[in-house]
């Protein structure tokens, strides 16, 4: 064992990044789904839901996503249910994005002014109608600076597969660095890498919600 | 109209009776009581707090009731059975704040509730935008968006999207009370016209000028109760030292 950083090892690490890429996409699609039916949930007009919604919600951010990753691989085995190293982070990190963006979405759906609601409703559209063609096209353009910013979140998160045995990019880094024993480079490479995904969607969040800003400051002028 | 008025509550499009309402421990309606009769235009004034605009939005349900009685186009808007959507095909509701759908154009915000409520095909739906935009003076901003519109011109839009549902009955709450007067000016000039075609509607209004012109008769409201009504005359000779005190800062 032991050697030089060579191009064998560069490649490894690539690989590992474009499963940090494939995990966070797994995520937010997955997350983003669940999300979209927890913040329904946290609005809806039964109780019942609204409240197992919260529980949901309050459940998942009151816990880290260590110890999902932790209960979904290890703990799920002994009940006779295995799970790849890939199916518990996919799924520890749906369950973990769906409370975060189905809490930023709610907020989003109920920033949206009540009059808005009370148009609709005048104009005799169902609640469906309502909300599909009135509330979340509006919505969605209030949502779209932080969900782009949490997609960061997302990326540095899916490190944590790692605890799991999931070779993405941190875990690449560990395993090399277990093989050369070069600690400060390869985890700065490691760094260089998440930085380099995580930069400029952080930049894209701040543009848009510069452009957001923008625009309601020209909308409540010409409302004044 | 002067018969249809005359015949009683049998022939009233709306007609509230004892009406109740408090939100917590504040009574906001104090045993509401009046008809409108078809073609008729009712006008409600009264201070800020005198249960105006509440009345009004009970009228389309948009507050429930504690008690008594309201109909609507022959629906019972008291009973909580109630079709609300059936009841708000029939009653068009013009607010303060214009609300229209910002992220679609005039068009689009007109063609919403009658392609997808009563199911006309687009074609025809467009049509029927673009007449009602003609009838309140705006055809050319068809393709526009709500806030490239003036204020004047957004309430017009508002307006128009309502009659394009063809309701039965318009409510307008304080629909000038967020414009300058030369844009008040523009909506009440098409207020005016529809009244003059016959629409049945209950105005909430702060314009006492407008009100002595358009209205067929007028509520005064005064803490949640018809303080003092009857035809436009009361605004130049009120009974009541309340009215003529309101009246007399109103103007």
């Amino acid at each position: 064992m032991g050697g030089s950083l060579n191009a064998n090892h560069l490649s490894f690490l690539a690989h590992g990044a474009l499963w940090t890429v494939g995990l966070s996409l797994i995520a937010l699609i997955g997350g983003g789904l669940a999300g979209f039916v927890v913040a329904l949930a946290r609005i809806s007009p039964v109780r019942a839901v609204r409240i197992l919604a919260a529980g949901y919600v309050q459940l998942v951010q009151g816990t880290p996503l260590l110890v999902i990753m932790f209960l979904t691989f290890f703990g799920l085995p002994p009940l006779g249910i295995t799970v790849s190293p890939l199916a518990a982070a996919s799924v520890s990190l749906t369950i973990y994005v769906a409370a975060y963006l189905g809490e930023i979405w709610r907020g989003c759906i109920e920033s949206v002014p009540r009059q808005q609601w009370e148009a609709a409703e005048g104009l005799a559209l169902s609640r469906t109608q309502r909300m599909a063609k009135v509330i979340l096209p509006q919505a969605i353009r209030i949502a779209t600076p932080p969900t782009v910013g949490f997609m960061v979140q997302i990326i540095k998160n899916t490190s944590l597969a790692s605890v799991v045995g999931f070779v993405e990019l941190a875990r690449a880094g560990q395993i090399i660095n277990n093989a050369l024993f070069e600690p400060f480079l390869i985890y700065v490479i490691v760094a260089v890498v998440y930085f380099a995904l995580c930069y400029p969607i952080s930049r894209l969040s701040r543009v848009l919600e510069a452009q957001r800003g923008r625009g309601r400051a020209r909308l409540s002028v010409e409302t004044a | 109209m002067q018969q249809n008025a005359a015949s009683g509550a049998g022939s009233a499009v709306v007609s509230l009776r004892e009406v109740h309402k408090s939100f917590g421990p504040l009574k906001v309606l104090d045993g509401v009581t009046f008809d409108v009769a078809r073609g008729e235009v009712l006008t409600i004034i009264g201070r800020s707090g005198s249960g105006k605009s509440t009345a009004l939005r009970c009228i389309d349900r948009f507050e429930t009731i504690d008690a008594g009685q309201i109909e609507v186009c022959g629906h019972k808007v008291h009973d909580p059975g109630l079709d609300l959507r059936a009841l708000r095909q029939d009653v068009g509701i013009v607010f303060q704040s214009y609300n229209l759908f910002p992220h679609l154009t005039i068009e689009e915000n007109i063609v919403l509730a009658p392609s997808s409520v009563k199911r006309i095909p687009k074609a025809q739906a467009r049509k029927e935008a673009r007449a009602v935009l003609a009838q309140v003076g705006l055809e050319d901003k068809l393709h526009h968006y709500p806030e490239q519109l003036s204020g004047g011109q957004q309430q017009r839009a508002a307006i128009a999207r309502s009659l394009a549902m063809r309701p039965k009955v318009m409510l307008f709450d304080e629909v000038t009370s967020a414009l300058d007067p030369e844009l008040t000016g523009e909506v009440l000039k098409v207020i005016e016209a529809l009244a003059q075609d016959g629409m049945t509607m209950v105005m909430v209004t702060h314009e006492m000028g407008f009100a002595r012109s358009i209205a067929d008769r007028v509520v005064f409201m005064h803490r949640g109760k018809v303080h003092e009504s009857g035809t436009a005359t009361i605004l130049t000779a009120p009974t009541t030292p309340e009215l003529a005190q309101f009246i007399g800062t109103g103007l």
